[in-house]
């Protein structure tokens, strides 16, 4: 009766993991739309559908809810932010029209950053905007200035960007009026900013980091402390072409109008997850854990349902997945059922993984000896490398097919800001770290490698903090082979696909799929596959909901980006 | 010592002429001036504006941005930065001036001093290093930024002439407006410049930061007679305003900040073309300056007499057919002209003095709030320029 498929390998591999019980009956049950996948995109989406009067069901895998925008407590008394960690790009408009404050959810700024050196200094980038260009002018005076032409330009173009966040992008061969329309906006976005950024704009998008750096920074440990931006989540080196976009990506978001600030979700980023959850359940949504898809159901071309790994089956004219576009198309769609090319666009997607997370409880707060005690940057972001040339090494070992064994980290003890995730005085520590493989030399990661890998970033860390080994007292880590099986993330690749200009806008994830539309009548596309892409933003979800509303030719719920002006 | 590294701990900076600011703060009303706390009011507002006009005060200018220019190609470097000819600024003098991006849009304004031969300084209000470094780029000279080496205080006002009288400096007999002079301070080198910011008759005072305290009770002794008073940045606002100079963040955009690029001012825009010389070589920004002559402008900034007794704060500017023509950058109950004054900046198409433009005003007072709209009549003159500003030698009083 219903369309099986065969469904292609990862899918079975990552759902047999999930503790899938039987919810509901055998008895399909009708909803106006399903959405696959309750990260914070499927269930932002899920929310702007109910808002609209649908009656909207959010099916997810495991037995708990949020994919990368998650806090689990899995030591007792210490919450961790498993995966994502800091909150930045969460869009504003999207906060308020699903009411997130009243859910529950709090967003508080953290103070500052700093990189520390081998020969023991440090590069503060202290909140204070004058003690901070005083700290690199103790580096170079001339690059403490040159920091404002820097913050300049990286404004101008994420003005930009900002600018497109909320919107879909247009199809530029389509003569529809509204893809027109669309174009001739962006075009004068474009057009807005003015002579030097224009040109400065097709730079930034093929721009390696670095190149983009030496255009303001004459001194090494200035530039690698600005470099970390570049190449978070992305399996390119600080040199290769298309890293300042990803700094830009890094940057476009702000914490109550201060651009390119980052803040906490205070109790973790699953706050973030867990609002937008009760948004939708306070408009009567409903969301099933422990409810692996197996497959997207379809009828003569338009979708009629999906089913889970168990046979049940869940009846809705309109799906939306929130899947990243490999697993979408090549597994909850078969293969056989989309055309050649298609099939050949889904394979070649670019979602390398390249990172890794661990999550560490501390017995108590480690002394970082190049900062002294009570400094104010405890509460900040860490990182470890001094020069461009290291980071070029880490990513030499990432190519060589292992992690890196000078990684670069990015570290930060949230419990320096938020009282709800530890006992007081004890710390949760976040430890991401860029690159780690997908695959170790080409073969799967096994129990040894993964230790070993901790023993490298616990190595790293223990160079700054000697005291830091003797204060774990539990430790999860996750390399790109768990961020798949646990979370769902293809290769481990943590924003559903990279962020490289030719996975953007119009063409992410593929060309003739950019506008949240699915190869299906009814099939939609909400996660970070889609524009804009990674991160805990809830535009790709929210812009999704939006298109879903005007196929049904409802009234949008979903709100239009506030000026910049 | 402490290391270097703990800068830190001490976010504001105290001024070389912290201990007596702050024991003349009565108010203890600071305000943040970059690196550095510096007073917004000592004991009264109106008073040490009073003191200005009527005697004389004393501010402190110390976090000023300084640039020290030295090398042989010293002079050919300015005259590529700024816009006007800096070989007619001869030694022993100071020149304000402006300097563009290659659009032609004002950077900031300043002051070079020609110290010496080949040796200048840059006083600024944006800090200028990554600019000047990179318009140095085949030039022999060395730049270096000296705001903390200098400790710099303006006097000003009717009496400022007689309190360095009565402490001896006999130079200032001969010291015309823009001239410099070095004499000695209990050992130590004292440079008088007859600059300021006020429109008055007055000097800015430099020595090194280790005399600062010395100099500040050197003035406030022999000038007891004289009604020296400390002014802060509120007086000092009202004197820059009766005196028509403009401020960078305030009048103008800085073109090198500027995220949104159609928010900057050309110098013809902000009515500087006395400083544009298309007569000396090459300078940063005069093709689009050339072109903007022919093309002319987009906008103007005017000086405005208010009607009625409203300041004008942050007021739209009208035409005479209700439409939007612009905003006051700048305004002020004048206690000089006893009048309402602002700077405006126009579309260029309104705004020539026989225009009547109007302001729309909001104000409020015991908490409730009206609106008025003010006639503005444009005004081509400084609102309050005394004559002993010019005067050599500068009367006493
Ligand atoms: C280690 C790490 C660190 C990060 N750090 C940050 C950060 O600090 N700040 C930031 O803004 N972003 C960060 N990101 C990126 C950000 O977390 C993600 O881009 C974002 O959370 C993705 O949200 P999503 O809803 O699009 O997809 P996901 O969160 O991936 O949601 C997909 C959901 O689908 C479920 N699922 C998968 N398969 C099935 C199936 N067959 N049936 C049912 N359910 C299924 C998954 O379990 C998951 O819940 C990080 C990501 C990672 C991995």
């Amino acid at each position: 009766m219903y369309e099986r498929e065969a469904r292609c390998a990862f899918s079975r591999r990552q759902t047999s993991l999930a503790t899938g019980q039987a919810v509901g009956s055998r008895v399909t049950t009708r909803y106006d739309a399903i959405v696959v996948g309750a990260g914070h995109n499927g269930l932002t989406s899920a929310a702007f559908l109910a808002k609209a009067g649908l009656k909207v069901l959010v099916l997810e895998k495991n037995p708990y809810f949020g994919g990368a925008t998650v806090s689990r407590e899995l030591h007792a008394g210490w919450i961790y932010s498993n995966c994502s960690y800091v909150c930045g790009l969460l869009r504003p408009e999207i906060y308020r029209s699903l009411d997130l404050g009243r859910h529950g959810l709090q967003v508080v700024p953290y103070g500052g950053g700093v990189g520390f050196t081998r020969d023991g200094d440090v590069l503060g980038g202290y909140v204070d905007k004058e003690v901070k260009r005083r700290e690199i002018a103790r580096y170079s005076s001339k690059d403490s200035d040159a920091y404002l032409r820097y913050g300049r330009d990286v404004m101008r173009q994420c003005r930009l960007v900002r600018s497109l966040l909320m919107r879909t992008p247009p199809d530029p061969t389509s003569l529809k009026p509204r893809d027109l329309k669309e174009m001739l906006y962006i075009g004068g976005e474009f057009g807005k900013l003015g002579e030097a950024a224009i040109y400065d704009t097709l730079r930034f998008y093929t721009m390696s980091i670095a190149d983009y750096l030496s255009e303001y920074f004459e001194n090494d440990m200035v530039k690698a402390n600005f470099a970390g931006s570049g190449i978070i989540g992305t399996a390119l080196g600080v040199y290769s072409p298309g890293t300042a976009y990803v700094l830009l990506h890094h940057y476009m978001g702000d914490v109550d109008g201060q651009m390119g600030a980052w803040g906490f979700a205070r109790g973790g980023m699953g706050a973030v997850s867990q609002a937008i959850a009760r948004s939708l359940q306070s408009m009567g949504g409903e969301i099933r854990v422990n409810s692996p898809v197996a497959q997207i159901v379809t009828r003569g071309g338009k979708v009629t349902g999906v089913a889970l790994d168990n046979g049940d089956e869940f009846e809705a004219p309109v799906v939306l997945s929130a899947l990243d576009p490999k697993r979408t198309f090549l597994g909850l769609l078969s293969e056989q059922s989309l055309d050649a090319s298609l099939v050949k666009r889904a394979r070649n997607f670019k979602i390398r993984g390249s990172s890794g997370k661990i999550n560490i409880a501390l017995d108590g707060l480690p002394s970082f000896p190049a900062l002294g005690p009570n400094h104010p940057l405890l509460a900040g972001d860490m990182h470890f490398l001094d020069s461009l040339e290291r980071f070029e090494k880490a990513y030499d070992d990432f190519k060589r097919g292992t992690w890196s064994k000078d990684p670069y980290l990015d570290l930060l003890m949230p419990t320096m800001t938020d009282p709800t995730m530890a006992p007081p005085g004890k710390h949760f520590m976040s430890v991401f770290v860029q690159y780690v493989p997908a695959l170790i030399e080409g073969r799967a990661w096994t129990a040894d490698d993964r230790e070993a890998f901790k023993k490298t970033v616990f190595a790293q860390i223990s160079r700054y903090s000697p005291d830091f080994e003797k204060l774990v007292l539990h430790a999860e880590v996750r390399t790109p082979q768990e961020l798949e099986s646990e979370v769902g993330l293809t290769e481990g690749n943590i924003f559903q696909g990279e962020l490289t200009f030719d996975q953007l806008l119009f063409n992410r994830p593929f060309p003739g799929f950019a506008q949240y539309r699915g190869p299906a009548k009814g099939l939609y596309l909400c996660g970070s596959g889609s524009h804009p892409g990674g991160g805990v933003m809830a535009a790709p979800g929210a812009n999704a909901a939006r298109e879903v509303l005007l196929d049904l030719r409802r009234p949008t719920t979903v709100p239009g980006s506030w000026s910049d002006d | 010592m402490r290391s270097p590294r703990a800068h830190y701990l001490q976010v504001v900076k105290h001024t070389p002429f912290h201990t007596r600011t702050h024991a003349a703060n009565q108010l203890n009303l600071w305000h943040r001036w970059r690196d550095y706390t510096v007073s917004d009011a000592y004991f009264d507002v109106a008073l040490e504006y009073t003191a200005l006009r009527n005697a004389c005060a004393v501010f402190d200018i110390s976090p000023m941005t300084k640039h020290r220019i030295s090398g042989p190609d010293a002079l050919p470097f300015l005259n590529r930065l700024v816009t006007r000819d800096v070989s007619k600024i001869s030694e022993g003098r100071v020149g304000y001036c402006v300097w563009c991006d290659d659009r032609g849009q004002v950077i900031d304004d300043g002051t070079i001093f020609h110290l010496g031969q080949n040796d200048y300084r840059l006083c600024s209000q944006e800090r200028q290093l990554d600019w000047l470094v990179r318009s140095a780029l085949g030039f022999d000279v060395q730049i270096r930024e000296e705001t903390a080496e200098i400790a710099a205080i303006a006097l000003q006002g009717p009496t400022s002439a007689a309190v360095l009288r009565a402490m001896g400096i006999s130079c200032i007999e001969s010291l015309t407006p823009f001239s410099i002079s070095v004499v000695d301070l209990a050992g130590a080198p004292l440079m008088i410049s007859r600059t300021g910011f006020t429109g008055d008759l007055g000097y800015e005072l430099w020595v090194a930061p280790t005399h600062a305290e010395q100099l500040w009770d050197a003035l406030f002794e022999a000038g007891a007679l004289y009604g020296i008073k400390p002014m802060g940045t509120h007086a000092l606002e009202m004197a820059r305003i009766e005196a028509g100079f403009i401020q960078a963040g305030v009048d103008f955009l800085p073109a090198d900040r500027a995220i949104r690029t159609d928010r900057t001012r050309s110098p013809f825009e902000l009515d500087l073309t006395w400083l544009v010389d298309f007569n000396k070589d090459h300078f940063t920004g005069r093709a689009a300056l050339l072109f903007e002559r022919t093309r002319g402008p987009r906008y103007r900034l005017v000086r405005l007499d208010v009607e009625g007794n409203k300041p004008a704060k942050d007021a739209y500017i009208y035409d005479d057919k209700r439409r939007v023509v612009g905003a006051v950058t700048s305004s002020l109950w004048s206690p000089m002209c006893k009048a309402s004054i602002a700077l405006a900046s126009v579309e260029v198409t309104r705004g020539s003095p026989s225009d009547t433009l109007w302001a729309e005003i909001y104000y409020q007072k015991e908490l409730k709030w009206s609106r008025a709209n003010a006639r503005c009549r444009v005004v081509s003159e400084a609102f309050y320029t005394p004559a002993r500003r010019k005067l050599t030698p500068p009367p006493n009083i």
